[in-house]
């Protein structure tokens, strides 16, 4: 099902990244729009003629991710040379990729009254790019109660390496790191009880990661323990 | 589970759910006992793991909204906001402020709602027969407003990303002003059942304490964060919609235990009915749908958007690669972080207080597993 509605973007895919380096107004949205009509008799999959016209007013707001100019961004540089890197702004919320050797240092500093009392983590997660050299991005939501901000940071990991875990820190990220490792099997350091808290403990994969078809299970498990071939 | 002590000879493990009744759903809970103390616990969760993560990668963005009505199904309507709200925030769409009044008083109807099925159900958990089958009666009247809505009472499916599907009908606002001035007295009753009830008192103060930096730390948000004292919440602290234009005031308890929480919760809804007053009567002719196309094609890019769900602070991290299918969606449940806390909580009290702690975060299970 959710094939026939990827099927039109194809088109469609390479004028968003496009647009926000021409186009100021929305005449220029307007050529691919057209680009696009002839397209749709092609396929029965209607979406493609609609696809064109919401475009062109999603593109009229700066849609790109920007670099983070701020204060603190220049503070962890000079205290983590190194550690920090790539800080962007989207829809106004920033993120900044951390180097994971200093990620438990900078979160320390970060939840210090200095850098800003971010004393509370507010979900970790991760998400699977399986075409990049380090394929899982472990996101970090933290917030300061004190300046009324939120701040994302992002750990970048490859595949089957093992990241710090941030539990002597906020212990909320015990349960959240057990979902992480359940969905994506990405190991921590340093957790106390790392074992799977959804799945069934003796469940073999990783539902979350992109390589793991929607309709996939542990045929064996599913077996064994529902003594029916398939639970779809 | 905790390290052994020196009683171990004494120590009893024992196994609550996943089939109670007082664990409101499919939550089972190991627990370690000292004769009656309660010494250590472990939950065991997932039992209603659906993999609604995984479902949003594999559908479009509108196909995906009605399941998030199936996450905490007792709050549906809330739900649904955040996820169109963090779609909309992600494609910069604006939403017009009739359809904003509009989910603002559905939201707060769903609060109260969700607070009665609450209090409902963790008095009957500590015996206390009658306010349940009350609130259900109050209850119902809300979840009539939502039939006459959208033609559903439980999993509504209230909203679309860019606005609502459906303007409202012709009698909304004078049911909603119907119900207020109904409800008001009805919460003076509960009050008076509870509030200073001595077998209420007494099962309820100083029980499953929560000290404010532990809730912090722990992650907990909602009412059982203000009950330890610390006055935040969403809607004040990050407005979303009109929140930022409507008058209402934050309660929060002194010491932490699972009376303050009651009384935390019984306070909000007096506050969400002052909201459902004053989004009432700003409700506007006008459009309801923002600019936001047939075809929700978002840009490249990622945004976290978080509301205050009636158990705690809901929130959606979309991850757009450009195509008309989200290429991650993580939803962070309240029920699934406030209910870390429970381990703090339980500790050294007696198994009966087991049930009022359980009672006292609200969970729901469909939310704690997705």
């Amino acid at each position: 099902m959710p094939d026939e509605t990827k099927g039109p973007p194809a088109g469609g895919l390479p004028e968003t990244p496009s647009k926000p380096e021409g186009a100021a107004s929305g005449t220029p949205a307007q050529p691919p729009a057209e680009a696009a009509k002839p397209a749709a008799p092609l396929k029965p999959a209607a979406p493609a003629a609609p696809a064109a016209k919401p475009a062109a007013p999603a593109a009229k707001p700066a849609v790109k991710p920007e670099p983070w100019v701020n204060p603190l961004v220049d503070e962890l540089e000079k205290r983590f040379p190194g550690g920090t890197g790539n800080a962007v702004i989207f829809r106004n919320q920033p993120s900044i990729v951390v180097v994971k050797d200093s990620l438990l240092a900078v979160c320390e500093f970060l939840k210090s009254e200095e850098g800003g009392a971010y004393t509370l983590l507010t979900d970790e997660t991760a998400v699977d790019y399986p075409k990049r050299e380090k394929r899982f991005e472990i996101i970090y939501q933290l917030y300061s109660f004190k300046q009324n901000h939120r701040l994302r940071l992002k750990v970048l990991a490859g595949d089957g390496e093992s990241v710090p875990s941030a539990c002597g820190l906020w212990p909320t990220a015990n349960w959240l790191e057990r979902e992480v490792f359940d969905m994506f099997g990405i190991q921590y350091e340093g957790h106390p009880n790392l074992k799977r808290i959804l799945l069934p403990e003796d469940w073999v994969g990783y539902p979350l990661r992109k390589d793991y078809d929607i309709l996939r299970q542990d045929d064996a498990w599913v077996q064994a323990n529902l003594n029916i071939s398939s639970g779809q | 589970m905790p390290e052994a002590t020196f009683l171990d000879a004494n120590e009893l493990v024992i196994n609550m759910g996943p089939q109670h009744p007082a664990t409101h759903g499919v939550l089972r809970v190991i627990l370690k006992l000292d004769g009656e103390k309660v010494v250590g616990t472990e939950c065991v969760i997932g039992y209603l793991h659906r993999g609604v993560e995984k479902i949003a990668e594999n559908r479009t963005y509108q196909q995906f909204a009605p399941y998030v009505d199936r996450m905490d199904y007792v709050a549906a309507v809330t739900n649904g906001m955040g996820y169109c709200e963090a779609v909309e925030k992600l494609l910069g769409a604006e939403i017009p402020p009739r359809a904003q009044y509009t989910r603002m008083a559905l939201a707060e109807l769903q609060r109260i709602a969700s607070h009665l099925l609450w209090l409902g159900t963790h008095a009957l958990d500590l015996g206390a027969m009658t306010p349940v089958f009350y609130t259900f009666r109050e209850r119902e009247e809300i979840l009539k407003i939502f039939e006459s809505y959208c033609g559903a009472r439980l999993t509504t499916h209230a909203f679309r990303i860019g606005g609502l599907q459906y303007d409202l009908y012709d009698n909304f606002e004078r049911d909603c002003r119907k119900f207020c001035d109904y409800f008001l007295p009805k919460i003076d009753e509960y009050e008076e059942l509870l509030t200073t009830n001595r077998i209420w008192l007494s099962r309820t103060k100083n029980v499953g304490v929560l000290s404010a930096e532990d809730a912090v730390g722990l992650g907990s948000t909602g009412p059982v964060l203000r009950g330890s004292g610390v006055r935040w919440d969403v809607r004040k602290a990050q407005p979303y919609e009109a929140y930022d234009k409507v008058e209402f005031e934050v309660p929060t308890g002194e010491r932490g235990d699972t009376y303050d929480r009651y009384l935390v919760r019984v306070q909000e809804m007096r506050q969400s009915v002052r909201i459902i007053r004053q989004c009432v009567e700003r409700i506007e002719p006008g459009p309801i749908f923002g600019k936001v196309g047939k075809v929700i094609k978002p840009p490249v890019g990622e945004v976290y958007h978080s509301i205050e769900a009636p158990k705690g602070e809901l929130g959606y991290f979309v991850v757009s690669d450009g195509t008309v299918t989200p290429y991650r969606v993580r939803v962070r449940p309240p029920s699934f972080v406030n209910l870390q806390a429970f381990d703090t909580m339980v500790r050294g009290h007696l198994v009966a207080d087991v049930v009022a702690i359980i009672g006292t975060i609200d969970i729901v299970l469909g939310e704690v597993d997705r």
